[in-house]
């Protein structure tokens, strides 16, 4: 644990971010009060140990990052902070004082106050009312004076230093707005120490820039803030101290200046993570080619190829094209003009059977309503892409489909007891292994990510990009469209960065990394 | 900004609402010049009292997020039931023992209501349903099919009291128009109070906008639920009774079918029927609208077999207006 003296010692590619900002390194707040301190919580459920022994120490005006990947214990320890379920052994201090038997109203009465990820907020309710209105339940209101809904408003606005139409209805806002007005309706409910789960996942980047502002503000303030977070370059950012957790236990604890991206991954996975640059043997035998492929408004000129054992990677801002040429390779939206090979053949797009036809696969951005059935089981979504090859007569064959379903969930270790849950109780990392192996069941020829590890914790990461790298060496082409640079950095063998509809540079990736 | 908020309000769906009356009323009176007359008034609000209670009914329940397909069947039950008494048990000529007992078995039912919803967590429009069938079934079971057409004295007394009577200066008719429909228009005012004014009213908005968060917030969901369908129950047995009086028909069938009308209103009005959404205003002017069309439909020279035709009309052009706007309102959040 006493890796302080080489707090940047990092070789690996994740520490890109890292090296500029890092915030929370000089802030000194020894002296600041602990607000809340956790001594050894245990909690299990049936026999499952979600928490084994957790310690913890939150000091008041200090942002605290707790990491872990999927299934650490994260959101039973949030649960048995916020009184939500009482932990069977363990001490949970709050402002120097024990609590014993917390119930969620003790919790809230003492400032804590927990945003989880779908905000619990009231769509068809004003902002103003959306801030205001926990805080008159609480105080068992019977009768709503308008006026003071909308003075508190204000306040809480002016607190949090956002600027939100006060009557706006709160569907009409986008989700950072939604979640500015539950840190809105934390702060006037005297959120003493303010809890985050996943805070960042809906966010586009800018608006995690306004949201970090907001918390420094907050912690300016001498409030208390634990995110929880995976994401490593977030954390690099924000955080002033960092608790990780795996699997139910404590792992380690400290200031944000004692961690580097080895012990970070070492921490998170239990393993040495460190993962290699892609460099496949050259080879001259073309996969995949297009030329000046055309969709107008979209892209334009678009010219590229790819030869087998490559992966290449497509980038570029939001709005620059990235996205939709796979969406036109995939025939959501097909070129209008351009020429597009396949192992040397040139083949039409015209519509997504098209692209099935000619063995492209695709996992779109946003999995969860585009790319999986969530109620149905994971043999039902790997088969879902390849169910004609089942078909014997008019009937199907079963044991074949189960035969393919276990061989993926073995071959790519999805994370499930059997191919019968349904898709919804797997963490990000499998449900995107089940988005993958519903694809690599119609064996494609060329696979497109777009996105393939967004939401997707460290561990299950590199998993997939070994997975990804493995395809690629069997002839597969492989593209994945991103804006995770260190992800393309380390996994593309070709990197080609659009502009406004335009490529901009082709790289075989061997150049600086600042460049980009 | 301000142009922008007069903008959202001038293409409201309630504006709108007043668009289409105008623009309805003005084609009538273009074609019969009769129509602009006091007596239409007068009409129209008698011929809307009905159908105000009922609505004024299933738009609590679709604010707080659920639906009530029931209270037609617990209607039928609580005029008949009294009046099955008194002509044929025993004479008991109150109106106080009418209202009453019309009100208890209204409550009877919406209790019922509530705990297969809130307690036993059925989907509503299942619960309803089978409430719907319960009343109907037991009474005709229990107490036959007859049709009672004589008033009480007492409510003989209440039927003859009007609130104004008017000459037609044009016609030379008179038009009368009932104490009771004082009923739907105070308890308009209430409502729209109690639902803005009220922890119990936005408590309905927002058991309807979000149970889960509602829950954490604080919220009673389950008492806001009873506290919806009983006030269905209650209130449509006040209703059925109000219909007892003005049309001298109790049987056990007269309201059955009622409830897909008094839908339509409450969307057409703006009430969303995914819940949270709408208010009196809106439900009032849909509810006149649906009058109007109903009533002056002749005056057009359409013959009236098409009245049927030309109210399903008018609701399929009231709800694409209604779905029209929220989908405004998501894509407002887009941009």
């Amino acid at each position: 644990m006493n890796e302080s003296e080489t707090p940047y010692g990092s070789e690996t590619v994740w520490g890109f971010f890292s090296k500029k900002e890092r915030p929370g390194q000089n802030m000194g707040n020894e002296e600041n009060k602990v607000f809340l301190k956790l001594k050894g919580i245990k909690k299990s459920f049936g026999g499952v140990h979600a928490l084994r022994g957790v310690d913890l120490e939150i000091r008041e005006g200090e942002i605290h990052c707790l990491a872990g990947e999927n299934g650490c214990g994260k959101s039973t320890l949030i649960k048995a902070i916020s009184g939500v379920h009482e932990p069977d052994e363990g001490e949970i201090w709050i402002n120097g004082e024990k609590v014993e038997h917390m119930k969620p109203i003790d919790a809230i009465n003492r400032g804590i106050q927990v945003i989880y990820q779908d905000f619990a907020v009231f769509p068809n309710l004003t902002v103003a009312e959306n801030i205001a209105l926990n805080g008159e339940v609480k105080n068992r209101k019977k009768f709503v004076n308008w006026k003071e809904i909308h003075q508190i408003a204000e306040r809480g606005m002016a607190q949090v230093g956002a600027e939100l139409d006060p009557d706006m209805p709160l569907e009409q806002l986008p989700v950072a707005g939604k979640q500015m007005v539950a840190i809105c309706r934390a702060i006037v409910n005297d959120a003493k120490l303010l809890i985050l789960d996943e805070p960042t996942t809906a966010l586009t980047e800018k608006e995690v820039g306004k949201l970090w502002e907001v918390l420094r503000g907050l912690k300016k303030k001498g409030i208390a803030i634990m995110i929880v977070n995976h994401k490593l370059d977030e954390i690099y950012q924000i955080a002033d101290s960092l608790t990780i957790l795996r699997n139910g236990k404590y792992i380690s604890s400290g200031k944000i200046s004692e961690y580097n991206d080895a012990r970070f991954m070492k921490d998170m996975t239990g393993r040495d993570l460190v993962e290699t640059k892609y460099d496949p043997a050259p080879s001259d035998e073309e996969v995949f080619r297009v030329d000046h492929l055309t969709l107008k408004g979209r892209f334009e000129d678009v010219s590229f190829s790819m030869n087998k054992g490559d992966i290449l990677g497509l980038t570029g801002l939001l709005g620059s094209g990235r996205g939709e040429i796979g969406e036109a390779l995939f025939g959501i939206t097909p070129p209008e003009s351009g020429d597009i090979y396949l192992n040397g053949k040139k083949i039409e797009i015209h519509s997504v059977a098209d692209a099935i036809k000619n063995k492209i696969g695709y996992v779109p951005e946003d999995r969860l309503t585009q790319g999986l059935f969530m109620e149905r089981s994971i043999e039902d979504n790997t088969i879902a892409s390849s169910i004609r090859d089942y078909f014997h007569g008019m009937s199907l064959n079963e044991k074949e489909m189960r035969e393919a379903s276990e061989r993926w969930l073995k071959d790519l270790s999805i994370a499930a007891p059997s191919i019968d849950p349904p898709v919804r109780t797997l963490s990000g990392g499998n449900a995107q292994k089940v988005v993958i192996a519903k694809w690599l069941n119609t064996h494609p020829k060329l696979f497109i990510l777009n996105g393939p590890t967004v939401g997707v914790d460290v561990g299950a990461k590199a998993e997939i990009h070994d997975i990804l790298r493995g395809l690629a060496k069997q002839g597969i082409g492989i593209i994945i469209i991103s804006d995770d640079l260190p992800e393309l950095l380390q996994n593309c063998n070709k990197i080609v960065i659009m502009n406004k509809g335009k490529v901009r540079l082709v790289t075989d990736n061997k150049i600086d990394k600042l460049s980009l | 900004m301000n142009s922008k908020k007069k903008h959202a309000w001038l293409t409201s769906n309630q504006m709108i609402l007043v668009y289409i009356i105008a623009v309805f009323s003005l084609i009538v009176g273009i074609r019969q010049p009769a129509f602009w007359d006091f007596a239409t008034v007068l009409n129209t609000m008698r011929a809307a009292i009905f159908t105000m209670c009922f609505a004024l009914c299933e738009m609590i329940v679709i604010i707080s997020g659920g639906i009530d397909v029931s209270f037609p069947a617990i209607g039928c039950v609580a005029m008949y039931v009294p009046m099955y008494i008194i002509n044929r048990v025993a004479p008991i000529d109150n109106a106080w023992f009418a209202f009453g007992l019309a009100v208890l078995i209204g409550l009877a039912f919406g209790l019922l209501n509530g705990f297969l919803v809130a307690i036993l967590n059925l989907p509503p429009l299942i619960a309803t349903l089978a409430t719907s069938s319960i009343a109907s079934g037991g009474v005709v079971t229990i107490l036959g099919t007859r049709e009672f057409t004589v008033l009480p004295s007492s409510l003989q007394a209440i039927y003859n009291t009007n609130l104004i009577t008017y000459t037609s200066p044009k016609t030379g008719f008179q038009y009368v128009l009932n104490v009771l429909v004082l009923v739907p228009i105070i308890v308009c005012l209430l409502i729209a109070w109690m639902l803005k004014y009220t922890m119990l009213g936005r408590g309905l908005y927002v058991i309807g906008g979000n149970k889960t968060a509602a829950r954490v917030a604080g919220f009673n969901v389950k008492k806001l639920q009873f506290a919806a369908y009983v006030w269905s129950g209650v209130f449509v047995g006040v209703a059925a009774m109000i219909y007892n009086i003005l049309m001298h028909s109790a049987t056990t069938s007269a309201l059955m079918g009622d409830e897909m009308i008094t839908i339509a209103a409450c969307v057409i009005g703006g009430v969303r029927i995914t819940g949270g959404h709408g208010g009196v205003g809106g439900v009032v002017l849909s509810v006149i609208l649906i009058t109007l069309v109903q009533n002056n439909l002749n005056m057009l020279g359409i013959p009236t077999s098409w009245q049927r035709f030309v109210v399903g009309i008018v609701l399929l052009l009231g709800t694409i207006i209604t779905s029209w706007q929220t989908k405004r309102s998501m894509k407002m959040s887009q941009a």
